[in-house]
């Protein structure tokens, strides 16, 4: 094997020479014999580049659902990729580079984390942003904890209309037996149930999660909702889409305390649910409340801008047990993406994407509407690109039939009925695919009649 | 060096959409509409080339020249990783589809896992960890959740020398743990003594790295992980180190019942600055029905996802960072058995090699012979005379080196933490050694050469009480708040 190892046998044994030593097992000195391996491991016989191409390529045409034409989201999304944004991510400068430990020779991610910062803050309307959480959900478990450390107070309140996956991931989180998780109802019409958070929320909340759009794809008004909470002196933590937010009112517009997010949607690939990456926004009083690592903006000795990463007494590699979060290693590659992302689409690009997403969604749901038996689940509630509708048909089996066609339909959502399917279309979709899927799911359903 | 925001012209975007294809007559209501912009910068892709481009100029990075962090194992990235792990047909797969139509990337998390097993001797997976401390937190519950099982709940202590990671820490408070310090000893182990004193009723875990951060092996691991079983507690490795064990010895032989790996160390996946990472947590059968939702799991029928019966949760949306794990199934097909025990072979040599060179240069509190992988200096010598570990570190930049980790681990003063890594041929760690060893010789000639550095990198040395104190984390220049 090739391997990756500079050093032949000759010099190794230069080495180890010099070291003192006359064999490589004396190195193993101080490991108990028992536990030195006398075998190599039971691994497969390693392969040539060649050769492993070759298996890789095998083992990805075993992915069958690759290349369908996706309807499907529910947290990952297929959105158009820039080809420059890979060009920017394998610059050996930024991927095989460590943490920017050394601020002097790490300019180069400091300060793309920097605008990536920016970009954040500026999307979701709020002052400040950190480098980065590991996707949506762990960025809306912290916080979680982070409000309550803000506000010294145990109980959680968590909208009933949030992804599923992502309140497992909470209760995951705050497993400490002091905490207390709440879940508030969302009414028929798919929006948090005002009258029943105003019940919940008490002097001993820490504050109330809400998606925006929420899991549905349906879009709260969070205006009342952060007056709700505020007035018992809790925080309003916003789970936005990033997409949506060139179109709709800005949390921070309207006073949200913390917002987070997953960051997929914006130049990152779907590859089976990861990586991905979270952000968390949030006002600068709040800053020192912050998990994860933020990147300032300061001078070196002779008076130039630069970038370091600041306010580390948060942190655990200062800060050890009483660390705001034990989050090391995040996902500082994928805020470049998001950064180099951004950078492309610009304010226009990126407000267009948001329009042609929600116009086709929308474009989708009324052609599908015309479908007999087809009946909108949340009533006339404003949606984004995600809806939620109800089909004469168990929507199972709508997905199976069009997965044979390549088409990905949606996502079942079972708990609340048999023919509930959760539909998306981004900007990559075209009125022919979407028209070809309506014709499908037409005849499906009307087989289903006769 | 500008910020992309200043070269923003009004109208220009570096990407084209087609145009919309369907009517555009939907609208948001009034009050949920947004009635600014988003004032994201303006450029063309040329000048988002340029911008990036340029700035990334300024970082160093482990294909300029070796980067010696210990603890961090910062090896060489192979290429061929990269290519695969971008197939098409691997990472357009949206998470939910069927099983069956991702038969594929399940074989690879399987096989993934499998081999990881093989390699630390456990029997139970979980790849679903996005780093090395989300692994510690997911090792933490599983034991926790075993313990709350057999009814010993009760148990909220974890024990962990004070040679240990930050991470560790600060994971068992996050799991509702306290935390119980234990004594290193003269040799820089583990004092078994003081284990034994404190292990108890009480005792959850203890939380080890082996070879610890000092770059010890604990030579009395037999006897650390017993007291820890006797005591009805259970045994945690913090895998950070375990290039220094590959297919020389097994965790899992040695007594620990769990353990993380960072792929992004040991299995060659790139940094990329501070991440993605993976941290796949491998364990004993008696703590697999706990592991988090999902695992891959091989039936008649193909691999499926599966839940395990007594799961402690979830610990990210999805199954993990496939696209991470892919590079790191490239690097363990393309080793094998043997390649993977000379990459720990290798580093072992690299890190003597190296800690002999500098010897006669540099304290090194804790010296029982040989090192595993890394090792730690102390500058204490130097500081003597005037010269903090800091500047050494910095003046190793102007000789065109990244500088080791400093300061940690807490045990060692003015402590200097070297891991070379096994893809450092020897003439790159004779130029490293070299100038170290010219910075050792500087601070008692030409002191000010050091506490003056850097002198050679992009930017000087930064004012970090200013970034703390006008707390500055996003540009002003062309916003405008929503």
């Amino acid at each position: 094997m090739g391997g990756f190892i500079p050093a032949g046998d000759i010099q190794q044994k230069k080495m180890l020479e010099e070291s003192g030593y006359t064999t490589f097992e004396e190195l193993l000195e101080s490991i108990p014999d028992k536990y030195i391996l006398k075998n190599d491991m039971d691994l497969p016989a390693p392969v040539s580049e060649m050769e492993l191409t070759k298996e890789f390529k095998a083992l990805a045409d075993k992915n069958s659902a690759s290349g369908a034409v996706s309807f499907l989201g529910a947290g990952s999304y297929d959105h158009f990729i820039p080809a420059a944004i890979d060009h920017v991510l394998l610059r050996s400068e930024f991927y095989t580079a460590y943490t920017p430990y050394q601020p002097e020779v790490s300019q180069g991610t400091l300060q793309a984390i920097f605008e990536y910062q920016t970009m954040i803050a500026r999307l979701t309307g709020m002052e400040i942003a950190n480098a980065s959480m590991y996707d949506g959900a762990t960025a809306a478990a912290e916080a979680c904890l982070m409000a309550m450390r803000a506000t010294r107070k145990n109980r959680i309140l968590i909208a009933g209309s949030l992804n599923p996956r992502w309140l497992e991931v909470i209760r995951t989180y705050l497993t400490h037996d002091d905490f207390e998780i709440i879940d508030v109802p969302y009414m028929e019409d798919g929006t948090l149930d005002m009258d029943a958070t105003a019940e919940l929320c008490t002097d001993g909340t820490a504050g109330l999660l809400v998606a925006y759009p929420n899991y549905f794809g349906l879009i709260d008004n969070l205006e009342p909702i952060s007056e709700l909470v505020h007035s018992c002196g809790g925080l309003l933590i916003a789970a936005a889409d990033p997409v949506a937010l060139p179109l709709l009112r800005s949390p921070g517009n309207a006073d949200v305390d913390i917002v987070v997010g997953e960051g997929q949607c914006m130049g990152i690939a779907q590859t089976y649910g990861g990586p991905y990456i979270g952000f968390m926004a949030t006002e600068k009083k709040l800053a020192r409340k912050m998990p994860g690592r933020m990147i300032g903006r300061t001078e070196d000795r002779a008076g130039q801008v630069g970038y370091v990463m600041t306010l580390q007494t948060r942190e655990q590699h200062i800060r050890r047990e009483k660390a705001t979060s034990n989050i090391c290693s995040n996902e500082a590659l994928l805020a470049l993406a998001n950064t180099v992302y951004l950078s492309l689409l610009g304010d226009t690009g990126f407000r267009e994407v948001s329009r042609q997403c929600f116009q086709k969604s929308h474009y989708l749901e009324k052609k599908l509407l015309e479908i007999p038996g087809v009946r909108r689940v949340f009533g006339d509630t404003p949606f984004f690109r995600e809806f939620v509708l109800e089909f004469p048909i168990s929507a199972d089996r709508v997905c199976e039939k069009l997965l044979d066609d390549g088409i990905l339909a949606g996502l079942p959502v079972r708990e609340l009925g048999e023919g509930i399917l959760m539909i998306t279309a981004t900007e990559k979709r075209t009125k022919e695919e979407m028209d070809s899927f309506v014709e499908k799911v037409a005849l499906i359903c009307k087989g289903a009649a006769e | 060096m500008k910020t992309i925001f200043e070269y923003s012209t009004p109208g220009l975007s570096g990407v084209k959409l087609p145009p919309l294809d369907v009517s555009a007559d939907t609208v948001i209501p009034d009050h949920l509409q947004r009635k600014t912009g988003t004032a994201l910068p303006e450029v063309t892709e040329g000048q988002v080339m340029r911008h990036y481009v340029s700035i990334s100029t300024m970082n160093y990075n482990v294909e300029k020249g070796i980067y010696p962090l210990g603890s961090c194992t910062m090896k060489y990235n192979p290429k061929l990783n990269e290519t695969l792990a971008r197939m098409e047909k691997l990472n357009t797969l949206h998470p939910l589809v069927p099983d069956s139509g991702a038969q594929g990337t399940l074989e690879i998390m399987y096989k993934l896992g499998e081999s990881l097993c093989e390699i630390t001797g456990f029997e139970g997976v979980s790849l679903q960890p996005a780093a090395g401390a989300h692994g510690e937190f997911c090792g933490i519950m599983l034991i926790k959740s075993y313990l709350e099982d057999i009814g010993q709940g009760h148990r909220n202590e974890v024990l962990m020398p004070d040679s240990a990671h930050g991470t560790n820490p600060a994971t068992a408070i996050l799991a509702g743990c306290r935390i119980v310090d234990v004594k290193s000893n003269e040799k820089g182990e583990v004092d078994a003594d003081d284990l034994r004193m404190k292990a108890g009723p009480n005792t959850a875990a203890f939380m080890l790295t082996n070879p610890n951060t000092l770059g010890i092996f604990e030579s009395r691991i037999e006897e650390l992980t017993s007291i820890v079983h006797e005591a009805g507690g259970l045994n945690y490795m913090d895998g950070a180190n375990m290039n220094a064990l590959l297919g020389l010895a097994k965790p899992a032989e040695m007594g620990f019942d769990v353990c993380h790996l960072n792929l992004h160390k040991t299995f060659s996946t790139p940094h990329g600055g501070g991440g993605p990472g993976s941290g796949p947590v491998v364990c004993t059968a008696a703590l697999k029905p706990f592991l988090p939702d999902p695992s891959v799991k091989k039936t008649d029928e193909g691999y499926r996802l599966v839940q395990a019966e007594k799961s402690f949760g979830k610990l990210l949306c999805f199954h993990g960072n496939i696209g991470v794990m892919y590079k790191a199934y490239s690097y363990i097909r393309s080793l094998g058995a043997e390649g993977l025990r000379k990459v720990s072979e290798a580093a072992l040599i690299n890190a003597n090699y190296l800690k002999e060179k500098l010897k006669p240069y540099f304290d090194i509190p804790f010296d029982n012979g040989p090192c595993m992988h890394e090792f730690v200096l102390s500058g204490d010598r130097q500081k003597e005379k005037g010269v903090k570990t800091l500047f050494m570190a910095k003046r190793l930049l102007d000789y065109g080196f990244h500088a080791p980790t400093v300061y940690f681990p807490l045990i060692v003063h003015e402590a200097l933490m070297i891991e070379p890594t096994e893809t450092e041929s020897m003439e790159e760690i004779d130029a490293f050694a070299d100038a170290l060893i010219s910075i050792a010789k500087e601070v008692d000639e030409k002191p000010h050469l050091v506490t003056d550095a850097p002198v050679n990198t992009p930017v000087l040395k930064l004012d970090e009480v200013k970034a703390a104190k006008d707390l500055c984390l996003v540009e002003s220049v062309g916003g405008e708040k929503a």
